[in-house]
Parts: structure tokens; sequence; C-alpha cells
């Protein structure tokens, strides 16, 4: 069996790894799927080239990025490896409570999920005193738009990430008369809102996360009051602060391991930092690559990253 | 020649009778809004939810379904333990296999693979065994194979637009998504066909099964399927054989219908003729039925096609491959150049696979011809002449273009051609000269029309709403349609989504206002020359399989997150039955009665109101009706860009607790508003083409 399987690894051509890692992993594909933004494209296609360096069989399958926990969990998808603490935490636990979907770790890289408003609307003093929450009621108007009834308009993500989060807190702020929340059908719309504002250098306070590939350009998070335990309206306080800094997890169906414990042992050592997801971001949408090219590209150049989680 | 006169006092009313009763239905509307006050504990104004419960049900009952219920063992090899796993998942399990054998089957022919050889052996045969891949098709294979095979269908135009569309999809290197998406239509279309010409035979051969049909065909047809998207990964799983069941699920019931249309107008004199021929059952039905019926059948299938690719986008979100999700992709970097040349593709697919089935269900066998081998097979005889010749060119090319990538084998993805720049900068453009101009347009239209109509429709008390719709459906068909469309009405009214059921009406109400005052002046204008139709007509087809996703995104960026922009390309969408419709109706017009118009001196706008409009009426209503159905759809795809309605609602579902039970519900919801104006606008249009003596 053993021997086999090292006769196998040296036709596939794949050089270098030990053979007592793969000696139990299933010849069964390991399915990662693949949502619609770029780092988490390209991760995918990073992930896969791991998992391929370990002998594994792996296939990408395009999934809704909520709908693919019930996936999960059924196992039609091995794994997912971007699980943004609030975007799809709910549609994680959601899944975890009906059981079959493991906590495979978390990523280093420190995310933060919040309101926030591009670089230039600081640059060009738009409204003076920002980022500090406090600015925005001065300048309500300059983040008016057609349908805020001369409000400020904050564009939030649809309900499905957070809720009510933003117009409760909008209230608890005081902030409640000078400005309306807007839910956006999904980060397309949020995107096209950014690309269009930016033309007319035109104020917007919209709904970002960090990372993302519009670090490049610059975007400043409004500075809310610190998050603190228990300040949410769910956990019983009055809702008067901003996120806290958020995790990123990795999730596996419950066989994993058992099915393939080499790369479970690899994805559960698995651990990106921003700095890591903002490069696989910027070679495709910064430098135009694709994403298997760009996948390709960045495993090549980060040998020193990868190679400690396949050993 | 002798008129009576009659008395001027009743002739008002027994003339214009529907007329003065809907006026008055209007006044006790108007009083029961004016009277009811907003008040949540008084029923007049809303219906409890009494309903509430019914998705925490409809969850749990396919939970158990799927997870619980008749338990059986099976053993997992690779974990090395039973498991228990419920009888129903075994079967929809094995049901996806198949499916999903057959989508790999036809996409490893197309573009290579090893998921047929895993198929027959195992994944771990494959994989210590690396020659057992399958290789891709050269694309200029599959290309020279399109082309001879629209020569040998329809000749040489067939044959230069499946080049054309071949050739395109290639050069702009898109062949690989474009295999994906073709692998997986080439099973959801025959499986659509066949499952729609099964079950439209059934229901012509027996009134029961077509009674029982009923109303799943309705509910399948204006159901939005953001709504089952759930339920099916649950039952089905994720991949590309979810995204073909969706599909399937879509796209069947009109093929049924046409089916059923086509085989009830056969001529009985017809069915005699064939039984005096002594035709048994199956010769009567697939010599005689089936053949004459074929025109309404084509139209079946030509429906099956657009909406299998008009699925394209929508399947990727649970797991199809191929040019949907890299649409979305596009889409979600702002690469609108990129995904405006995924769409053409995805159109370019739907226009060749429409020709060549037409071209080949219209082929007529000449039983009397006495050929040879050669010339029986002779275009099988010239594509394996070209097979063996393009994959020497694909070798040869091996050696041309030694490390860079061989343009005479597979064009990579992305890296053929792109006019993506072109593009870009034209929205750029439009963004920077437009924006400023459009913002007063845009903040004048809902400051002054949507918002007070949204607060008006919100404000309605759900009597004076039922009051209006019953009363709407008694006048115009009785008793009967009152009730039938004020039970559809009741059950979105004691569910918990009424007030985002009347932000849902609102939106679907005021494009359909817009869509089909363009519709009928736009069609109308056109009909008017052949030329200008055929165009007109081409056009419809074009946009209703150009996937609406890409003019999302410019629409936001000029309109922001609004109610603007998602009324737009509502209002883009729904344009398009009420174009279709008002040509087909005026030009169906006989052109005698065209011409005893002129010759009494009938200018052309007298001719326009008093004869095209009157006569085109009954099947204008069809598109209308279309219109209406449409509107929804696109509204329920409008909660992409943001809305607060029953879309919003449904998108929310995927993420959901009760994902099942509430998409479904909703789904519902959205159906019976469709369903409920269907039923009112079929009974009208069949009460006029009767008066007009047209049926």
């Amino acid at each position: 069996m053993k021997l086999k399987n090292t006769l196998s690894a040296a036709a596939i051509g794949l050089a270098s790894i030990g053979s007592h890692a793969m000696a139990a992993d299933s010849a069964e594909p390991i399915v990662i799927p693949t949502h619609n933004w770029s780092s988490q494209v390209v991760m995918a296609y990073v992930i896969g080239g791991i998992f391929e360096s370990l002998g594994d069989t792996v296939e990408y399958v395009p999934a809704d990025s909520q709908a693919v926990y019930e996936a999960i969990r059924i196992g039609d998808v091995t794994i997912s490896h971007e699980v943004w603490q609030s975007t799809f935490g709910a549609s994680f636990y959601n899944a975890m409570a009906k059981g079959g979907i493991i906590d495979a770790g978390t990523h280093s890289a420190a995310t933060l999920e919040e309101m926030g408003v591009p670089q230039y609307v600081i640059d060009d003093n738009l409204c003076p005193g920002l980022p500090n929450w406090e600015a925005l009621k001065n300048c309500p108007e300059v983040f008016a738009t057609a349908d805020s009834e001369g409000k400020g308009r904050w564009l939030e993500g649809p309900q499905s990430w957070h809720g009510d989060l933003m117009p409760i807190r909008l209230e608890a702020l005081g902030l409640g008369d000078l400005y309306t929340v807007k839910f956006a059908g999904g980060a397309d719309a949020i995107w096209a809102e950014l690309a269009s504002a930016k033309k007319e250098g035109r104020g917007i306070i919209t709904f970002n996360w960090t990372p993302n590939f519009t670090d490049a350009e610059g975007f400043a998070f409004i500075e809310f009051p610190a998050y603190t335990d228990g300040c949410r309206v769910a956990d019983g306080g009055d809702g008067a602060c901003g996120s806290p800094k958020g995790w990123l997890k990795k999730a596996a169906n419950y066989k994993f391991p058992k099915t393939h414990p080499a790369a479970y042992s690899a994805f559960s050592k698995l651990d990106f930092s921003s700095t890591d997801i903002g490069q696989m971001a910027a070679l495709v949408d910064i430098d135009g690559m694709s994403h298997q090219d760009a996948a390709a590209k960045w495993l090549a150049d980060h040998e020193d990253v990868w190679k400690p989680f396949v050993e | 020649m002798h008129r009576r006169v009659p008395d001027m006092g009743t002739n008002f009313f027994t003339k214009h009778r529907k007329l003065s009763q809907f006026v008055i239905l209007l006044i006790a509307f108007f009083a029961l809004v004016i009277l009811v006050k907003p008040n949540e504990a008084n029923v007049l104004w809303r219906f409890p939810s009494l309903l509430a419960s019914l998705p925490g049900i409809i969850n749990d009952f396919a939970e158990n379904l799927m997870f619980n219920w008749f338990p059986i063992q099976v053993y997992d090899p690779h974990i090395e333990e039973y498991e228990e796993v419920a009888l129903l998942r075994e079967v929809t399990r094995g049901f996806s296999r198949g499916v999903l054998f057959m989508i790999e089957f036809i996409r490893e022919v197309l573009i290579g693979g090893v998921k047929t050889i895993v198929a027959f052996t195992s994944w771990e045969f494959v994989r210590e065994n690396p020659w057992a891949a399958w290789p891709a098709l050269p694309w200029t294979v599959v290309s020279g194979g399109a082309v001879i095979l629209g020569y040998a269908l329809n000749g040489r135009n067939l044959a230069l637009l499946a080049g054309a569309a071949t050739v395109y999809i290639s050069v702009f290197g898109q062949w690989h998504p474009a295999m994906e998406t073709l692998s997986f239509v080439l099973v959801a279309a025959p499986v659509s066909v066949l499952l729609g010409l099964l079950f439209g035979i059934l229901s012509y051969k027996s009134h029961a099964v077509e009674v029982a049909l009923a109303p799943f065909l309705n509910i399948a047809q204006t159901m939005p399927h953001f709504s089952y998207l759930v339920p099916v990964t649950v039952f089905f799983g994720l991949g590309d054989h979810a995204g073909a069941i969706a599909t399937i699920i879509f796209a069947t019931p009109p093929m049924i219908r046409l089916t059923l249309l086509g085989l009830k107008k056969v001529p009985v004199e017809v069915v005699e003729a064939g039984l005096m021929n002594g035709s048994n059952d199956k010769q009567i039905l697939f010599k005689v039925l089936v053949p004459t019926a074929r025109r309404d059948i084509l139209i079946g299938v030509n429906q099956v096609i657009m909406q299998c690719l008009a699925m394209a986008v929508i399947a990727s979100f649970i797991g199809a491959k191929g040019l949907g999700f890299n649409l979305l992709l596009a889409l979600n970097q702002l690469r609108i150049g990129q995904a405006l040349e995924l769409g053409i593709c995805i159109v370019l697919i739907a226009v060749v696979l429409d020709k060549l089935s037409l071209a080949y269900a219209n082929k007529q066998t000449d039983y009397f011809a006495d050929l040879s081998f050669a010339q029986r097979h002779k275009y099988a005889l010239v594509f394996a002449v070209f097979f063996v010749g393009c994959i020497a060119v694909a070798l040869l090319g091996q050696l041309i273009f030694q490390d860079g990538i061989n343009y005479l084998y597979l064009i990579p993805h992305n890296k053929g051609i792109t006019t993506e720049l072109f593009w870009q900068s034209g929205v750029d453009w439009m963004v920077d000269n437009w924006y400023a101009g459009l913002q007063g347009f845009n903040r004048g239209l809902i400051v002054n029309v949507l918002q007070p109509m949204k607060n008006a429709y919100l404000a309605m008390p759900v009597s004076a709403t039922f009051l209006l719709v019953m009363g709407t459906g008694c006048i115009i068909g009785g008793i009967r349609s009152a009730l039938i469309v004020g039970g559809l009405l009741l059950f979105i009214a004691l569910t918990e989504w009424w007030d985002r059921a009347l932000i849902t009406m609102y939106m679907a109400s005021f494009s359909v206002i817009i869509s089909v005052t363009f519709g009928l002046i736009v069609g109308s204008i056109c009909a008017q020359y052949t030329f200008a139709s055929k165009a007109a007509l081409l056009a419809c087809d074009t946009l209703q399989t150009f996937p609406s996703f890409i003019y999302l995104i410019p629409v936001i960026m000029l309109f922001g997150v609004t109610d603007t922009s998602v009324l737009i390309a509502v209002i883009i969408y729904a344009t398009i039955p009420a174009v279709r419709y008002t040509i087909e109706g005026i030009r169906n017009v006989p052109p005698s009665l065209k011409e005893a118009g002129m010759m009494s001196g009938a200018t052309a706008f007298q001719r326009w109101v008093k004869i095209d409009l009157p006569l085109a009426f009954p099947h204008i209503m069809l598109g209308v009706n279309q219109t209406v159905i449409f509107a929804l759809f696109m509204v329920i795809i409008g909660a992409m860009i943001g809305t607060d309605d029953l879309g919003q609602y449904i998108l929310k579902a995927l993420s959901d607790k009760q994902g099942i039970g509430n998409g479904l519900m909703l789904g519902l919801c959205v159906a019976f508003i469709g369903l409920a104006v269907d039923h009112l606008i079929n009974t009208w249009a069949a009460q006029r083409k009767n008066a007009l003596g047209l049926s």
C-alpha cells in the first residue's frame, strides 16, 4: 500500500512530499467552493494547489457564499476557507447547530468589517473631523442621495449580513435624525456605488471590510466608540459601539479529517495574514491576471509561507 | 333599417354596465381607504399572520424527509463506518449522480477530463494511472463540426452563423467556460423537451392528468427561481447537476403547455385519416399527432432553449460551472466589458442551438431517394476527414507555439482578444457625462412619483385591497373569478409578509404600466413594416437571453442603490413581451380587414385605433400577461441591487435557518400575485375573443 502510493506520487511527478503524510488520503476529490470575489477565488486555487502538492485530487465548484454552509454540512462541498465573522457568521453557526460542519481554525489576518468612507473623502476634507464618528453630526448633506430625503445615507450590505445592526447603531449614537440606512443587494452594488462616487469625487458612507481590494486605493473606516463585550443590543447593551476586530475562519465537513488526514492537517495549519490575502487579490484586481495564474504565481513566489503548512 | 330609440337614462348604464360597476367599486374602495385607520389590531387594516408558522412546518418536513425519516444504513468506505442516511436522500443523490454523469460525459468529450473514466473505475485508478485522462478536442474540431452540422441541416446561412459564433467564443478566450455551459445545457434542454413532450401527451390523453398538472404548471411558471435554489441544493446537492435540475424545473412548463396546445389544435380529420390507414395508437401519436402539432411544439423547444440559457447565471449560484459563474465574477470586479463578452457568448449559444434544433425538426426525410453509402453519409465523412485534419493542425500548432499557448488547440480562458477596454471606457464616459444630468431626474422621480406611490400602496387597508381585487374579478368573470383571486391574495395576506408583497406590487405595477405603454407604441410602429418587425423580434430574443445582471451595474452607477435602478432594470426586461406580442398580434390581423379600412377612408391613425388594436387585443393581452410575469421575476432579481420587498427576503432565505420553508413560501407569494393577475387578464381576453368571434 505504502509502496503503491509512493509510486503514484512519483508517477504524477510531485516532488518533495513525504509519503507518510499522504498514506491515508482518499483519492476522492476535495471539493473547494468558489464565490464571486477575487481573493476568495485565488485562495481557492492556492489551497487547491497545496492539496495537489500532497497528491490529492481537487475539484472547484461555484457556490453562493451564503448557501455554501448548508452544502458543506451535507458533504457536497468539503471546505470553506474564508468565513467572515459578520457576513457569514450567522450562516456558519446555523449550519453548525444542525451538525456536520466543523471549525477548522482561524486565519491570523486581522479583519475589520465596518462602515467607512473612501480615502479621498478625508483627503479632500469633505467632512472635517472624519474618521472620528462625531464628525458625522456636522455633515449629513455630504452623504445625501436622491432617495434619502435630505438625510445622509449609510449604504449597508444586504439585511442577511447583520440584520438591523446599523439602524440600531444610528439611533443609539443619536444620528437617527441625520442619517438613514439603505440596504444594498450585495457586494456588487456597493462596488458599483463606490466606483461611481469616486468618479464624481462625491461623499459616500458604505459598509466595507479589510483585507479587501479597496485597500489599494485607500479606504478609511469610521472610528466609532470602541466595541466592548455586551455593547450590542443583542448582547444586552445599547448598541452605541463600533464593530469588533473580526475573525476569518476556516470550515470543513466533519468527515474531512478522516477521509483526507494529510490534507486536513495542512488545512488546519493553513493561516494567511492580511498581507497574503492582499497579495492574492492584487494579482487579479490590479495586475489583471486570471485567478488560476495568480494562484500559481503566488504559490511559486511564496513557498516560505505555505511550505510549513504541509510539513 | 329602423332603429329603436332607447330611453337615454338607462342607455348609459346598460351600454356601459361594466364601466359603471367599476366606478361604483372604485368609490367603495376609496371610502374604505379613508375610513379604515392604520391599526394592527383591526382586521380591516391588516389580517393577522395566521400562516406565520407554516414556513417552519415546511422546513421541518423537508429536513425530516432528507435527514431523518426512513433511515437506512449506508457504509461509507472513506471513514470505514456505517451511517444512517434517509432513504429519500439516497434516491435523490442517485438521480443527481445520473444527471451529473451525463453532463460530465458531454463536457469531457468537448474539453477533456477524468470523471467519465472515474465513473467506470475509481479515483484511485486515475491517480495511479496518469494516462487515464480523456484529452480535449481541439476547438477547431468543435467549430468545424458545428459548421458542417449547420450546413447539413439548413445550408450556407446556418453554417456561417454556427461558424461565426464558435470562432467568436474561441477567439475571445471563452472556450472553456462556454463548453462547460454548453454541456450543461445539452443535458438540461433535451430532458426538458422530453419531459415536456411526455407530460404534454399525457395531459392530452387524460383530462385528469391535465387538471392535476395545471396548478403545478401555473406555480412553476410564476415562482421566482431564487426561491427554489435552497430546496434544490438540499435535495440534490451542489454542482452542475443541481443547476441543471433547477433549469429543468424552470424550462419544462412552457414545453408542456405548448405541446398540449399543439395537440389540441390537430383537426379530428387528420387523426381519422390516420386511423383509416390502419395506424395503431403509437403510430397515431408519433406519425400523426406530434408531426401535425409541430409548429407549437417547436415554439416550445425554442422556449426551452431560451429559458435554459437565461438560467445560466442563476444556476451558477448553486454550482453550475461556466459562463454564468465567470460573469458574476467579472461583475464583482466591475469588469463590465468582460461581462458583456460573456453575455454575448450566452446569447450566441442560445441562437445557434435554437436555429440548429429548428432546422433539425424541419428537415424532411426523403423516403424515395436511392443513395449510395457515400451520398448518405457524406457529412459524416466530411467531418471524419475534418476531424483528422484538425488534430493534425493542432499537433502542428504544438510545434509552432513551442512554449506559449497553442492557439490551434485550445485558447485558454481570458487569453484571447478582448474588447473590454472599449466597453469599459464607454461605461466610464457614460458615468462621467450623464451622472450629473440624471440626478435631477432621479431625485424628481423618487420624490414626486415613487415614494408617494409606494406610500399609497402601503396605506391601503387590506379590506380595501380585497374589495378592489375581488370586485374587479367579479365584474370581469363573475363570482368564480372573485373567489379565485381572493383566495390567492388571502394566502399572502395571512403570511407575515403582506407589507413586503405590497411593495413588490408597487414596483411591478409601476413597471408594467411603463412597459406596456412603451411596448404598445413601439410594437405598433414596428408592426407596420416587415423589416422593422423582424429586427424588433430579433432584439427581443437577444434581450431575453442576455443576462440582465450585466446592465444592473451601469444602472447602479448612474442611479445608485435606489428604486429607480431596480425599476429601470425591470422595465428593460418586461418590455420584451409587450413589444413581441403587440407586433405578433397586429401582424396577424387579416390584411383584408386592413384593406377594408383603407377603402372606407380610414387614416393610418384611425386604422390603428379602430381595427389593429381591437382585433389584436386578445393577443396583446397575453403580452400584458407575460409582461406582468417578467416584471415580477425582475423585481425579485432587483433584490440584488437592494430592495425591501419580497425579493430581499427570498435572497435572505439563502442563509436563513428556515431557508427551505421561507424561500418556498415567499416564492408562492410572488407566484400568487402573478396568478391572480394572470387569471383576470386571461378571463378578460377570452371574453374579448368571443366577442370578436376570434375563437
